[in-house]
């Protein structure tokens, strides 16, 4: 209890002083609504359009798990494909770690294109966005893998299988996790962006919405809740990473 | 080569002429011949870079000789065909445990990839720990470990993962000395117990000599040839019979070898 608050109790703190900040400045100077609202009356109409807000966010915090989940599943598995084919080893790794330079924002209308206006474009939006650092870091953690222990298995008679379930897998997790904390983070960004690009739900679009109607107490609400989204993804990932690799040394 | 015959039997380990060496490099074996009776405690010693690990990977099955037969147990098995049936217990140089099991699963590797159930595999590795030093340590992960409390741990990872040729190599190289002494009396003692066959690499005299029956010396390049040294001291041996007159003997009459070899290995290259 008393490491915790001394690990977090400046940042805490801080955040603090920040918030206090942000309310004195905005009243203090006079700064218009539009530009940057009170944060009292970023609360006032949180609360007003709680409901509103409780629907979007459920809409978009379904797009950014569901494309998360997907990106998972197939980011493994194309990081096991790399481990397992030489072949692919030499052609599909090197492409997926260059086109993490590939602006990812600029595809994103193509998603549309193919997936239209409901939720499936958003998805894929957050797909594009989060399948790249689970595929290349769970594929590296892969190959972190010590090659004596593999040799070692092998000198007990171990086969391909078990080498890969008991001495490649276990390797391979922190690489899957920090991919995964990475995804997580944003993920919400995907959603977001996924919505803006047309749509009549989620977040993303009622921030939109919000800011054509130059209401900054609206759009700030907004973009709080989106924030803490992504806040609380990462946690969570956070949380089952813990609970995973508890007992391994911190590198 | 002679050996001395004590008794008669299948060999343990039966080399006949092995040759290898690296692709573009120079061999590091040639015509190589050499045996381990069943029981015995060998040590090859030689300076490093010579290839003994080389050897090592070459008895357990990791790499092809390009010439000769390596036999291993009664049935004479292939090295390839012995680590697959779980006949060799190959102990690295590094622990090389596994950071995400405890001690207890870290041992039973070994069981369990020979097909034993977890829980048998526990039971087994529970049974054997406090006579390893080990006990209270079943829970514990790597990481919480001592140096030598690893490489333990590796031993009798070994141990329950290989039957009839234990292969360790330089386990205790990167100990300092003093932990170092420790772990070999401790060898001793547990060899003492399980009196499996062991062959084990090391480039120190003085721990060849404690803990073998036989001391095999390579110090010409390629290895052709081991020249031997049969270790004459009584059993059970501890540290202190280093002191001794008989060790200090032995220990005169190994460094002659080396140096020879060492000699012979400088004249053939000018």
């Amino acid at each position: 209890m008393r490491r915790s608050l001394s690990a977090y109790g400046p940042v805490l703190v801080f955040g603090l002083l920040l918030v206090a900040g942000w309310e004195a400045g905005t009243t203090l100077f006079d700064i218009p609504h539009y530009i940057i609202p009170k944060l009292s009356d970023v609360l006032v109409s949180m609360r007003d359009n709680g409901q509103v807000l409780g629907k979007h966010f459920a809409v978009t915090l379904g797009e950014a798990l569901l494309g998360l989940g997907i990106s998972a599943v197939f980011g493994v598995l194309a990081a096991v494909w790399i481990e397992s084919s030489g072949l692919a080893k030499k052609t599909v790794y090197p492409l997926l770690v260059m086109s993490q330079t590939i602006p990812i924002i600029a595809l994103s209308p193509i998603m549309v294109m193919w997936f239209g206006y409901e939720i499936w474009s958003k998805v894929a939006v957050v797909i594009l966005f989060t399948f790249f650092p689970i595929a290349v870091n769970t594929a590296d953690g892969f190959r972190s893998a010590d090659p004596d222990i593999g040799e070692l298995m092998q000198t007990m008679g171990a086969g391909k299988r078990d080498r890969f379930l008991k001495w490649k897998i276990p390797s391979a997790l922190p690489g899957f996790f920090t991919g995964l904390k990475m995804a997580a983070a944003i993920s919400v960004g995907g959603a977001t962006l996924g919505e803006w690009l047309g749509g009549e739900n989620g977040l993303g679009m009622y921030t939109k919405r919000a800011s054509n109607m130059l209401r900054g107490d609206a759009v700030f609400s907004g973009v709080l809740l989106l924030s803490a989204m992504g806040v609380l993804l990462f946690l969570g990932v956070l949380a089952v990473e813990k609970a995973f690799l508890a007992h391994r040394r911190s590198a | 080569m002679s050996m001395p015959k004590k008794e008669e039997g299948p060999l343990a380990l039966s080399v006949r002429g092995l040759r290898f060496s690296f692709p573009g490099e120079p061999p590091l074996f040639d015509a190589l011949d050499f045996d381990i009776r069943p029981g015995e405690f060998v040590s090859i010693l030689a300076a490093s870079g010579k290839g003994k690990t080389t050897l090592f990977r070459l008895l357990a099955g990791l790499l092809d000789p390009q010439a000769g037969t390596i036999a291993i147990g009664a049935t004479g098995d292939s090295a390839a065909a012995a680590s697959k049936l779980g006949k060799i217990g190959y102990m690295p140089q590094r622990d090389c445990l596994m950071p995400w099991r405890t001690v207890l699963d870290n041992a039973a590797l070994g069981l369990e990839l020979g097909g034993s159930t977890k829980r048998e595999a526990r039971r087994q590795v529970l049974e054997l720990l406090p006579g390893l030093g080990l006990e209270g340590t079943e829970h514990k992960y790597p990481h919480e470990l001592s140096g030598g409390m690893r490489q333990r741990v590796s031993f009798l990872r070994s141990l329950l993962g290989g039957g009839e040729l234990f292969l360790l190599d330089e386990p205790f190289s990167a100990l300092d000395a003093l932990t170092r002494v420790g772990m070999q009396e401790w060898l001793l003692q547990v060899w003492e117990q399980h009196r499996k066959t062991i062959l084990f690499i090391t480039h120190d005299v003085d721990e060849a000599l404690l803990l073998s029956d036989r001391v095999l010396v390579a110090a010409q390049s390629p290895i052709a040839t081991l020249s031997e040294l049969a270790v004459s001291l009584p059993r059970p041996r501890s540290y202190e019979i280093a002191l001794g007159e008989a060790f200090i003997g032995l220990k005169r009459q190994l460094l002659g070898l080396i140096g020879r070899g060492a000699r012979a290995a400088e004249g053939g290259r000018t």
